[in-house]
């Protein structure tokens, strides 16, 4: 057990957990923020997805060890009232099935147009590949993030 | 089927009503059975019970409406749809209108199964009269106040209006409504006067699910809960010899280990605590029976289709003597793997047994019948039994089996604390209720031209087709027709898998039929149309499916794909089905991207009746499709010594983004009933593919996945 400080979702917190604990686990079971999803534990699915220093990253297989000092942002944090464009666009396109992927859809889309604000389709379908969603609304994320672009530049 | 204004179930056995003690009217209705002759809705809107009611509609003193429905919600965007039937008749705007999720607090739930389909086709008639039934109540009790007759009333958007101008609002009128007689014969709205039924309603959760809201099974936390993860034999055919916990037990937050039957449950303070507590049990397994392997499994398929003991499912004329006379016989064989399901959301469940209840919460398609064998398990009263269903991540048929459900209340009434059994993707993959591996033969007569006989074997693991899927197209269509089927008890489990049978069936049907029409030198879709000339609608009650229907979906799909004028380099292939009352034609685009096909577009027909809600429509089409096409394509999982060889999604494939086609989907212009969505999207979609790839490379694919025969047809190439 080790005593661990971050700053999820701008705010500073605490956790002591086991060092190889995921940080997947501590957002879900330590803080209750169970908008960050589990799908897979290997980093094959993308459920998990968050921003580490505002890059994507799966949480499930990032260990706690390797995050003191961590600037997190989780889907609960990704806008503070209102919803971030990706999400209007999401919502505008409405994009879900089951809805249980799109947590994570929706962080990698987020981080992938802040490096890319202007991408093309291809560009997108990479972007997004890491990201399964088994009901298949692939679609509609993929014109879900060509929107977002459009309404943030 | 027409949408026409008539009903059978009597409204007053089916509706009743409430004052609310907070104001407002309360509204219940059951629409599968009648009320009870006590049933009355509570006047306390905290203490809904749906023991005698499907769904509550409240409508408070300002007009807003807000229906409580307990039905679960899988993805398949009835929670939005449902609502925008009652609303409809009802006659209010729709942003009037919220929907809540009910907690099922009780045993007695009268039709609780997200499955098949069919929710929609039930619910059309009964929540058009529940929502015009109330809205008569409304203007009955505005006329009243008025000292006019109700019929020179009317309300729409929510205001009432009488011949003198005068208007009053939903609201205004609610508390007198609730003491009225409820009224019979109330008109449905006609088609043409649709404002909410028929124009995209954005998923009611929709807010929740961007923003990341606590919504699924495995969100759901409570007080004192331990979390579980269980090991389960390795292999089907094994159990547990010895076992020994000391390292789990000494894994940091892992509190208790205990066995029951042949698992053991790691119970721990954080989900990662019990998977690692679970990864240093030591278990020693015994076989217990055979340890199977897909080759042994293909082999016992293949006798089954060579041999006599078949079970003759229908039989039209005389198969035998067509094929005695024939010109030419086709004749193929098709063959698919077992599939698990992998909803997104792993298998999960709450549980809290107590001696005075036993609380249940989590994803559930079957709440009632997991309640019962529950209470069976544990030895308790079904009055005991208190489940919750939670949003669900998927389910596909996998949350229609309660094992998971069942594990949880096990390990809660073993250990006495409330427990959260927790399936890592590894359990999902390996604990499965597959889709069982199927083979089927085809082979058809053909004389002067003709098709004259049909015949067609399923073999398949533990269970065959079932229903009136022996008497889908081309049921029929061709004078003698046959269709057997067998199969193999295997000790894998094995169970309903997003649109049983026909997922794979259509497939083998849709490229046998493919491949008749080269032997026919005719159009593919020219060979359907033909053979649907052959049906009488109506004429054959086991027959559902309409040829009437059918072509008009085809002509459809044919003039939006352009069919047989596209551009040099994309190949299509086209395939027809109709399963769970719907009718379905789809066209694949594919390019040939360094000899690999590449799938690039998927037109798509539907014929599914009235589209209630075209967007949430879209959506589930969109998925079917693109599910169709990524397991025909991809999935692949065998068995070796009784164990799968896939567990995670590092080597079992699922669809990614890249691979996906687009889906562009349009729906027959009907006045029909609505029917179901969720499956017949993705029947066709394999042989459309299928029959894409054969017209670009001239391979013919009879095997699932695509994938493993395109690499090798590839490696062939290239020698
Ligand atoms: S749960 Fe992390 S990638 Fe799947
Ligand atoms: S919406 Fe269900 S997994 Fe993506």
């Amino acid at each position: 057990m080790a005593s661990y400080n971050l700053k999820i979702n701008g705010k500073a917190v605490a956790v002591t957990v086991d060092d190889d604990t995921p940080l997947l686990w501590v957002l879900r079971d330590e803080l209750n923020l169970v908008g960050t999803k589990f799908g897979c534990g290997i980093a094959q699915c993308g459920a998990c997805t968050v921003h580490l220093d505002g890059t994507a990253v799966r949480s499930c297989s990032i260990p706690m060890a390797s995050l003191e000092g961590a600037n997190i942002t989780t889907i609960e944090g990704l806008s503070d009232d209102k919803l971030h464009p990706v999400q209007e666009a999401w919502k505008e396109l409405d994009v879900p099935q089951c809805g249980y992927c799109q947590a994570g859809q929706i962080m990698t889309a987020t981080s992938f147009l802040k490096q890319n604000p202007n991408p093309n389709s291809e560009q997108i379908r990479t972007a997004m590949n890491g990201n399964l969603c088994r009901c298949a609304s692939y679609n509609r994320i993929e014109k879900a993030v060509a929107l977002a672009a459009k309404k943030m530049s | 089927m027409e949408n026409q204004n008539k009903f059978t179930l009597s409204r007053r056995n089916f509706i009743r009503t409430s004052a609310l003690a907070s104001g407002g009217l309360l509204i219940g209705f059951n629409f599968l059975t009648s009320c009870g002759e006590t049933a009355a809705p509570p006047v306390d809107i905290s203490k809904l019970d749906f023991k005698d009611f499907n769904a509550f509609i409240k409508i408070a003193e300002n007009g807003y409406v807000t229906i409580f429905s307990p039905n679960p919600e899988i993805g398949q965007g009835v929670k939005t749809s449902m609502p925008m039937i009652i609303a409809e008749e009802l006659d209010v705007p729709w942003d009037h209108v919220s929907v809540e999720q009910g907690a099922l607090d009780t045993t007695n739930f009268s039709r609780q199964v997200a499955g098949g389909s069919q929710s929609i086709r039930f619910g059309w008639d009964a929540l058009r009269q529940t929502g015009a039934t109330a809205k008569q109540m409304l203007i009955n009790a505005a006329a009243a106040k008025w000292g006019v007759e109700a019929s020179t009333c009317s309300a729409s958007n929510g205001i009432i209006k009488n011949s003198n101008g005068d208007e009053l609002g939903y609201g205004d009128v609610v508390n007198e409504a609730a003491h009225l007689e409820i009224p019979e014969d109330v008109a449905l709205k006609t088609t043409k006067d649709y404002k909410i039924i028929g124009k995209d309603a954005i998923n009611v959760d929709i807010d929740a699910i961007i923003t990341g809201k606590p919504l699924f099974g495995l969100d759901y936390v409570a007080e004192n809960m331990s979390y579980v993860s269980v090991i389960r034999p390795p292999a089907f055919g094994q159990k547990i010899n010895t076992f020994d916990d000391t390292a789990a037990k000494a894994v940091n937050g892992v509190s208790e280990v205990v066995q029951f039957g042949d698992k053991i449950a790691v119970l721990a303070s954080n989900t990662w605590a019990a998977m690692k507590g679970k990864k240093t049990l030591k278990v020693q397994w015994t076989n217990d029976s055979n340890l199977e392997n897909t080759a042994d499994h293909d082999a016992e398929l293949f006798k089954i289709l060579d041999g006599k003991n078949l079970e003759i499912r229908r039989e039209d004329g005389n198969v035998k003597q067509a094929f005695a006379e024939a010109d030419k016989v086709l004749e193929r064989t098709y063959e698919s793997p077992f599939l698990p399901h992998n909803c997104m959301e792993p298998m999960n469940f709450y549980a809290n047994v107590t001696a005075d209840k036993v609380h249940l919460v989590g994803p559930i398609q079957t709440p009632a019948g997991t309640a019962r064998r529950i209470a069976d398990l544990i030895n308790r009263s079904e009055e005991d039994i208190h489940l919750e269903m939670t949003r669900m991540g998927g389910g596909f048929g996998r949350r229609l089996y309660g094992d998971f459900a069942l594990e949880a209340a096990e390990i809660s009434n073993l250990t006495k604390q409330p427990v959260k059994v927790i399936f890592s993707r590894e359990d999902d993959m390996a604990a499965g209720i597959y889709r069982p591996a199927i083979k089927y033969r085809i082979a058809a007569s053909i004389k002067d031209g003709n098709v004259t006989g049909y015949h067609l074997k399923e073999a398949a693991i533990n269970s065959n087709m079932y229903g009136l899927i022996p008497h889908f197209f081309p049921a029929g269509a061709i004078k003698n027709y046959k269709v057997e089927s067998g199969n193999y008890q295997s000790n894998i489990t094995t169970g309903a898998w997003r649109a049983p049978y026909t997922n794979f069936l259509a497939f083998a049907e849709q490229s046998f039929f493919d491949e008749l029409a080269e032997l026919l030198e005719t159009d593919p879709i020219q060979l359907r149309l033909d053979l649907l000339k052959n049906v009488k609608d109506g004429e054959d009650p086991n027959i559902q499916y309409s040829a009437k229907r059918m072509t008009d979906t085809i002509n459809l799909v044919a003039k939006k794909s352009n069919w047989g004028n596209t551009k040099d380099g994309i190949y299509q292939g086209f395939a027809a089905y109709y399963s769970h009352n719907t009718h379905v034609a789809e066209v694949v685009d594919i390019t040939l991207k360094n000899g690999l096909p590449l799938v690039e577009k998927v037109t798509v027909a539907v014929d599914c009746g009235i589209v209630v809600n075209p967007t949430g429509a879209k959506n589930q089409v969109e998925g079917g499709v693109i599910d169709g096409i990524g397991h025909a394509m991809y999935g692949d999982f065998s068995f070796e010594n009784g164990q799968p060889q896939h567990v995670n999604f590092n080597t079992y494939r699922l669809i990614r983004m890249k691979e996906t086609p687009i889906i562009e989907t349009y729906f027959v212009d009907n006045n029909l009933s609505p029917t179901g969505l969720g499956e017949p999207g993705l029947p066709p979609a394999g042989g459309a593919l299928a029959n894409a790839i054969k017209a670009a490379t001239g391979q013919l694919l009879t095997k699932q996945p695509f994938v493993k025969s395109i690499q090798k047809y590839e490696a062939n190439l290239k020698v």
